[in-house]
């Protein structure tokens, strides 16, 4: 009775996404506002990745809004999980290869990250990928030795060091007079690495405020205690 | 699209979507998690062919590479990780009722 | 090769088949595990009817090769929004998968049924009301749970 239920839930679904999916027109997007960004965000943000200057620009308090449900989510993962850490032996010591190539990788993966962090405007990359990739770098050790400890309190000072400076640039551009969160200090040095004002520096932000929120998730979910 | 894009991305398709049969049909539960990291892996790859790189490299690094570490530790966690049908840290609480669910 | 299928096709039938299979499995699964599974794919395929509908037909990726005459690119509104979507995809994971763990920590089951076949008991316990039982399913084989009225200890149903 309730897999027919939802089967029969499951088939009206696919039917209804169908049906408004019939009426899409594929590939010439009704929407205007891309091509009139796309004229304007050159000069208006002075980055050369159209979508930097979407997700930091014109919709930067977006991007503040999605931190915040990160935040959220992983302070409340952190609530449920408690703080209770077990000691160092019942996790198996990660064997040669991991442990020397957690070593080596450490740097490279720390190098990387902050490049695709600090080309966010130039390239594909940015924050969201490039503190993806740090929190991997410092989940990488304790993978390898599990009585390895993340200082939390540093991760949490981090973290919060760079929500608070996100809003501080917001609030920068507000005391120029102009909108909150509204780019800055544009250059005309298109396609340099100093440029696009202060989007660097927000997605400086974003990325690690992303690699600290991430990285401390990871360690408490590697640490927390197996189920009694 | 070209014509060898549209074979990729069928090709991609297929993949996927058997992939996600397979998450829901399949026994192990490590399995499951590889397949659903299959499907997050042929979604990158897809966003790559619609021209969207930013949102390809987001995905291949927080779908294919952070979802998956934070399932499989949750499998640690949860007394799940079993290889060969076995669960690799015998717990006392194991389940008493494993179905297989689909 | 069948003369309809064409990228629109492939594209959105993927799109539309991972969100139905996604839900279906949310719906239909019993292991409390393979419901976050299925919630994975869904959100898979929610992502990728996003992306697509932002599609130009002959379009480059947003971002600028020259200063000259730009080519038609893809509507980047679509895809800045995918990007967050999906890093908030994975924060939302790793709290149903820390409830998991809790719950499998309280009720050392991770059943659908059995899960709230406790919760309930639990929370009537709590509440010092009898449970309401009086659902259309009967309780069946089911083990019934001591009578919740008589329980003070809140976390006697470990077992």
């Amino acid at each position: 009775m309730g897999n027919l239920t939802g089967l029969l839930f499951a088939g009206g679904l696919g039917f209804m996404l169908l049906a408004i999916a019939g009426g899409l027109d594929f590939g010439a997007p009704p929407m205007l506002i891309g091509s009139a960004i796309q004229a304007q965000a050159p000069a208006e943000t002075g980055a050369t990745n159209i979508v930097t200057s979407v997700v930091l620009g014109y919709r930067a308090i977006d991007t503040l809004g999605e931190l915040s449900i990160l935040f959220a989510a992983a302070a409340s993962a952190g609530l449920v999980l408690g703080r209770r850490h077990t000691s160092a032996g019942t996790q198996t010591e990660g064997g040669f290869i991991l442990r020397t190539g957690g070593g080596i990788l450490f740097p490279l993966m720390m190098t990387i990250g902050f490049y695709i962090i600090f080309h966010g405007h130039l390239t594909p990359g940015g924050g969201f990928q490039g503190g993806v990739i740090l929190a991997a770098a410092f989940f990488l050790p304790l993978l390898a030795r599990p009585g390895a400890k993340l200082h939390h309190s540093t991760l949490s000072l981090i973290e919060g060091f760079a929500g608070a400076s996100f809003i501080l640039v917001g609030l920068l551009a507000l005391a120029e007079g102009k909108a909150f969160l509204q780019p800055l200090l544009i250059q005309d040095t298109l396609g340099q690495l100093f440029s696009a004002g202060t989007l660097p520096l927000l997605y400086l932000a974003v990325g690690l405020k992303v690699g600290a929120e991430l990285a401390s998730l990871l360690s408490r979910l590697a640490q927390t205690e197996a189920s009694q | 699209m070209t014509t060898i894009e549209l074979w990729i991305a069928l090709t991609l398709a297929l993949m996927m979507l058997s992939a996600a049969v397979m998450v829901l049909l399949v026994k192990n539960h490590i399995a499951a998690v590889a397949a659903a990291s299959v499907v997050s892996l042929g979604l990158a790859l897809l966003f790559v062919l619609m021209r969207a790189p930013d949102v390809a490299m987001t995905e291949a690094a927080v779908g294919v590479g952070l979802s998956s570490l934070i399932l499989a530790l949750a499998l640690r966690r949860l007394g799940l990780w079993e290889v060969d049908g076995k669960t690799v840290k015998p717990n006392p609480l194991s389940l008493n009722r494993e179905k297989r669910d689909g | 090769m069948i003369p309809a299928l064409t990228p629109e096709l492939i594209l959105y039938a993927t799109a539309i088949g991972l969100t139905t299979i996604g839900l279906a499995g949310v719906v239909l699964s019993v292991h409390l595990f393979r419901m976050v599974l299925s919630l994975v794919i869904a959100e898979a395929g929610v992502n990728l009817m996003l992306v697509l509908a932002g599609y130009r037909w002959d379009a480059v990726a947003p971002i600028l090769t020259s200063l000259g005459e730009q080519p038609a690119m893809v509507d980047p509104v679509p895809q800045a929004m995918v990007l967050t979507a999906i890093v908030i995809g994975v924060g939302v994971q790793a709290l149903a998968v820390s409830i998991l763990i809790r719950i499998r920590q309280r009720y050392a089951t991770l059943d659908r049924w059995e899960v709230a076949e406790r919760m309930d008991a639990d929370i009537a316990a709590t509440a010092g009301t009898p449970r309401d039982v009086s659902q259309e399913a009967p309780l069946g084989e089911r083990p019934l749970p001591p009578i919740p009225a008589k329980r003070v200890d809140p976390s006697g149903s470990e077992s």
